[in-house]
């Protein structure tokens, strides 16, 4: 059977997948964006774009 | 047809029952003008498929959240919504789609409707199952990223046409809902609608079609697959090679070969069905035999 991933490089890649969450939210102005896209009916997304 | 086990009908209930709960915005349902909710949970993510355009949703969809950073006039990349998913992935892999993806639970209460069924054949499927990752590599992330009109606006392509979710969840309430909207029907609604249409109708004879060849949000959860938190294990000593967890299984897995395929939505079915007890969810990869270490041996008389 192959060797599995050791749990080491999952959890140090939980760790930069938050890292990179928290520095959209913080420094990208991304949750804006999404809020503003999410709140209004999107044509495209309906098929009316 | 053979009648639901247990763990499958536990899995309804908590697939429908997050299906209606993130849908439960009951203004955006009254006929009359459209008025989608527009509160601050919008700015969330669901984990699963839930058009934002629907009348009832509460959160947004993280496939449309990623292709509107990346499609705005100054170019970004998504790092809030690309971590979050990675994190949910990590996390459990593909779960979420056996558990809490409303468009996986329309699908699979589509291919309940008793008519034959249709075995693709299985080099057409092992090709189309890299349909999805051509989704969210050129479709979500190339052209929103790199596209842009002479206005220098991105467009989602993914949304705009291809999703199916959005057709059926969105677009379809809405038109009913508002008389106004009726008129804006053009060519881009009827390519949409069709496209949503043969997702339908191929959900009737095959087992969840979009999220085996189509869904860029199952293809993103499948690269973390071999690497999550939670992980499937199979025991080869208890196993008696009887072949049911490979029969059970509609996604075409057969755990045995591989327990953490990227096709498996870990819905639990063939853990169930072994009569040995072979397969189970722990966490991590499974421990294994250092040299000289003793283990406790089953002996079969
Ligand atoms: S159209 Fe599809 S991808 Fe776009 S926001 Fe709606 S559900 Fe998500
Ligand atoms: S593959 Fe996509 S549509 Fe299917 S269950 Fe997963 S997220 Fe939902
Ligand atoms: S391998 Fe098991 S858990 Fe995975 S999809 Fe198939 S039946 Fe479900």
């Amino acid at each position: 059977m192959k060797r599995e991933a050791p749990i080491q490089v999952t959890l140090l890649m939980l760790a930069l997948s938050i890292a990179m969450c928290g520095y959209g939210v913080l420094y990208n102005n991304e949750v804006k964006i999404v809020l503003k896209k999410a709140t209004a009916i999107c044509m495209q997304c309906i098929g009316l774009g | 047809m053979k009648s639901d086990t247990k763990n499958s009908v536990v899995r309804k209930l908590v697939q429908g029952g997050w299906g209606v709960l993130s849908n439960s915005y009951v203004q955006g349902w009254m006929p009359g003008p459209p008025a989608i909710y527009q509160g601050p949970l919008k700015r969330f993510c669901v984990p699963g498929m839930n058009c934002h355009s629907c009348p009832g949703a509460l959160g947004s969809c993280p496939i449309g959240a990623m292709q509107a950073v990346f499609n705005g006039r100054r170019r970004k990349f998504a790092f809030y919504v690309v971590g979050y998913l990675a994190t949910i992935g990590l996390l459990v892999g593909r779960f979420i789609c056996g558990w809490l993806c409303l468009f996986g639970l329309i699908q699979e209460l589509l291919y309940k409707i008793p008519t034959p069924k249709i075995k693709v054949p299985e080099k057409a499927d092992r090709v189309l199952r890299y349909l999805k990752y051509v989704m969210l590599g050129v479709f979500v992330f190339a052209l929103p990223f790199f596209y842009r009109t002479k206005l220098g606006m991105g467009e989602p392509f993914f949304c705009q046409f291809i999703c199916p979710v959005g057709t059926l969840e969105g677009g379809i309430p809405l038109v009913l809902l508002d008389e106004t909207m009726r008129g804006a029907l053009g060519w881009h609604f009827r390519w949409k609608f069709a496209l949503m249409l043969l997702c339908v109708f191929s959900s009737i004879f095959i087992y969840r079609p979009f999220c085996k060849y189509v869904c860029p949000l199952g293809a993103f959860y499948a690269l973390f697959q071999k690497v999550s938190v939670m992980r499937m294990r199979f025991d080869q000593d208890k196993c008696v090679s009887c072949g049911l967890c490979a029969k059970t299984c509609k996604m075409g897995v057969n755990p045995v070969l591989d327990p953490n395929s990227a096709e498996c939505i870990r819905c639990s079915e063939c853990v169930h069905v072994c009569p040995k007890q072979a397969l189970s969810f722990g966490v991590g990869p499974k421990k294994e035999v250092k040299p000289g270490e003793t283990v406790p041996v089953r002996l079969n008389v």
